[in-house]
């Protein structure tokens, strides 16, 4: 993970220092990958050493990952404000527990269909919410985060109202001999990677250097031939998209969807997951991810009393000691350390 | 990036070599009991929009605390590990793991809420866990054929709705039946309760209305009653739209007699704003002694209650009902672990909790007691029915049992 900021923050500096490139700054661009590398190795060999209940954990670790990811393109990356991913991430919920129990899919089959219907559904949204900007489509998402939950009970037919859905977990295909947890980790894991792969394209190149330009000085994109209103609708549909992925899998991991799980809350906890983990990095999905799983955990372990006043101390420290989440401030160690190495490098 | 591609799946398969020993469980049945301690595991919404029923889980908390200062049960403490899951049913499926996986607990015991309860019940269930004395009023949790580790506590919507039944049968002279329903599981629930108590005499329901939890009003569907000729009205309704009935009825000049369900028996969030003229003669069912309610001042059971929550639980309010609700279930639960004697097995602890014989806890109506067998898993079934008075709900008749006709 830290490769990934790190990558992501190819030291601009270093480059400029031309031709005094020094033997650890040269070593530092291969750092990257090969951090990259172990972090995938050390993904896929968890299940070998922890409990089922662990395994658990970094499934929804993973879920949560991917549903950052899809609100920071949106928020971070173009500077649209979302206070209703939750809304999406129970439609791609239900999608998947709607096909399996009522119609007998494969679960397989969910995970492409969420995406799916939530680009769609998120594309429509975004099509009218281009008129509105910062707060005012903050609060306009904010009446989808309300409006979900009762939506879903009102179908009850569909949806088993209230009571919900219950599920059965998949089993491991091919008859390979994992646990149920342990398959839907790693088969969890593997959309993560090809989703986090495919966004790692976007991003990177002119698609992401646009939605970045809209965010800064939408008048001076639209002047450079960005076509803004396509650009954001897309973006939102994108994004829309990963959610509704994200939340596909959660249905799988718990085996089980209730509407009130999917209220206003969770879209909260998703916007402090990507400010805490870093707006507009990739890596900062996966840090955001960790915080909002582990940290409100840790926090009833220190106090039964106020467990969120702790998670609401850890909130405010995190934000005073890294004002950029937590990517950015690895972004920042990782310039000042390429940079007394370039230093050193000269002074030799 | 090949290289890095190849290693990768060479790692993939290396790891799927690993996994089959991490995945084979072991069937012991004793966990979580030693000769100093016993530990039962608990969720409840400390934080969140149903954070108002967490004061159950500390009530819990306190008493065991009681329990263990005199002794613990057969020389063993009671370990009480209760986790917030703010009612999230994928937070209460990770805290329950923990539980049973990590902290390893003998048993589940009173975890709050049908959804994180339905969340939970097929890996219990799966593991040979019990799951005892859930904290919900839905009917399901009574299913010992399929769900053998699972067991509810308090009388469910179908219980309910039997009693009123039993009631109008044999109390109305020729009568009419209006009913209604929120269209949702938990209207039905009653619904079919009421039902199985007319058994083959539905046909004296003249008419069913439903409303959508969405809905602004019911004032139409409660004209359309009227209208119907009913003498007789049960009103399944949440409280907002209770009191929307309560005053329309009494608005359009009609006096049937009014069966209110025991959700909506709330003075305070429906009573009152309905008006307390037009709630008068409202008839309810109960199973507990209602903590505000004067009559029990001197009753040993209220006063041990008052007396444990200034000692041990000195935050908790008593005006609250659902401390008193705790006090009960910790109680029963208590007994069900005397009963288990030493052999504190899972088998043993699921076995002893359906074989509770007319157990009566400090906190029930008077005569309403705990029944349980291996085929039925309602631990209550007896309410007393209760009639507005104009001030406070007034008890009357037996306590009936609310008794399935098929």
């Amino acid at each position: 993970m830290a490769a990934r900021g790190g990558t992501a923050a190819e030291p601009k500096p270093a480059h400029a220092a031309g031709a005094a490139i020094s033997a650890p700054a040269r070593a530092g661009r291969w750092l990257g990958p090969i951090a990259l590398v172990a972090l995938i190795a050390f993904a896929l060999a968890l299940p070998a050493f922890v409990s089922g209940f662990r395994l658990y954990q970094f499934t929804q670790v993973l879920i949560y990952a991917i549903a950052l990811l899809g609100l920071n393109m949106l928020t971070g990356f173009n500077g649209q404000i979302s206070l209703g991913h939750g809304a999406f991430y129970g439609i791609g919920a239900y999608t998947a527990a709607i096909m399996m129990d009522r119609w007998n899919v494969s679960y397989v089959w969910t995970i492409p269909t969420a995406g799916l219907i939530c680009l769609i559904v998120g594309f429509l949204f975004g099509r009218p919410a281009l008129r509105l900007e910062g707060l005012y489509l903050a609060l306009a998402t904010f009446s989808l985060a309300l409006a979900v939950p009762q939506v879903l009970k009102y179908f009850e037919e569909w949806t088993g109202g209230s009571q919900g859905i219950v599920l059965t977990k998949p089993m491991a295909p091919f008859g390979l001999k994992l646990t149920e947890d342990q398959w839907v980790y790693l088969f969890t894991l593997g959309v993560t990677l090809v989703l986090f792969a495919l966004a790692w394209n976007l991003l990177r190149g002119r698609v992401g250097r646009a939605l970045v330009a809209i965010r800064d000085n939408h008048i001076a994109a639209e002047a450079m031939g960005i076509n803004n209103a396509l650009y954001k609708s897309v973006t939102f549909g994108v994004s829309a998209a990963y959610t509704g992925i994200a939340g596909a899998l959660s249905a799988l991991a718990v085996a089980f969807v209730a509407p009130d799980t999917f209220n206003v809350f969770l879209s909260i906890t998703l916007l402090t997951g990507i400010v805490i983990g870093g707006f507009a990095t990739i890596s900062g999905a996966i840090w955001g991810a960790l915080f909002i799983q582990f940290v409100p955990n840790w926090a009833q372990d220190i106090s039964k009393a106020a467990p969120w006043a702790i998670f609401g101390l850890f909130l405010i420290g995190f934000m005073y000691v890294m004002p950029r989440g937590i990517a950015g401030f690895l972004h920042m160690l990782w310039i000042r350390l390429s940079r007394s190495a370039v230093g050193r490098g000269k002074g030799r | 990036m090949s290289l890095s591609k190849r290693f990768t799946v060479g790692l993939l398969l290396a790891a799927l070599a690993g996994l089959a020993p991490a995945g084979a469980a072991t069937a012991q049945s004793v966990v979580g009991v030693t000769a100093t301690e016993i530990k039962i595991g608990n969720t409840n919404p400390y934080s969140g929009n149903a954070s108002a029923y967490g004061t159950i889980g500390k009530t819990i908390a306190a008493y065991f605390k009681k329990v263990n200062d005199e002794g613990g049960i057969n020389g063993r403490k009671i370990n009480f590990i209760s986790y917030d899951d703010g009612y999230s049913p994928p937070k209460t499926v990770e805290m329950v793991r923990k539980l049973v996986e990590q902290d390893q607990v003998a048993f589940v015991f009173q975890t709050l809420g049908t959804p994180p309860n339905t969340a939970i019940q097929k890996y219990l269930n799966q593991r040979k866990v019990p799951q005892l004395f859930v904290a919900t009023g839905a009917t399901k949790w009574n299913d010992p054929k399929n769900f053998p580790w699972t067991m509810g506590y308090q009388p469910n919507y179908q219980t309910e709705g039997r009693v009123y039944a039993a009631y109008t049968l044999s109390h109305v002279k020729d009568p009419k039946i209006g009913i209604l329903y929120q269209n949702d599981d938990y209207g039905k629930d009653y619904l079919k309760g009421f039902e199985d108590g007319l058994g083959d005499k539905k046909n004296l329901i003249v008419m069913r209305q439903t409303y959508e939890v969405t809905d602004p009003t019911i004032d139409s569907q409660i004209v359309n009653l009227k209208n119907s000729g009913a003498n007789v009205f049960f009103n399944i309704s949440t409280p907002k739209f209770a009191a929307q009935a309560i005053k329309k009825a009494h608005e359009i000049g009609w006096k049937p007699l009014h069966f209110l369900n025991n959700v909506s028996s709330s003075l305070g969030t429906v009573l009152k704003p309905a008006g307390l003229e037009a709630s008068k003669d409202l008839i309810t069912a109960l199973y507990m002694k209602e903590v505000t309610d004067p009559q029990w001042k001197n009753d040993k059971g209220f006063q041990d209650w008052v007396a444990f929550m200034k000692k041990y639980y000195p935050d908790g309010a008593l005006d609250d009902q659902a401390n008193a609700y705790g006090y009960n279930v910790a109680i029963l639960m208590t007994h069900v672990l005397k009963q288990c004697g030493n052999d504190l097995s899972r088998e043993n602890i699921m076995k002893q909790a359906a074989n509770v014989k007319n157990l009566e806890l400090p906190l029930l109506l008077p005569g309403i007691k705990i029944n349980t067998s291996p085929t039925d898993f309602a631990p209550i079934e007896q309410e007393q029915l209760a009639k507005f008075d104009g001030e406070k709900w007034s008890l009357f008749g037996e306590v009936i049992e609310a008794v399935r006709r098929q």
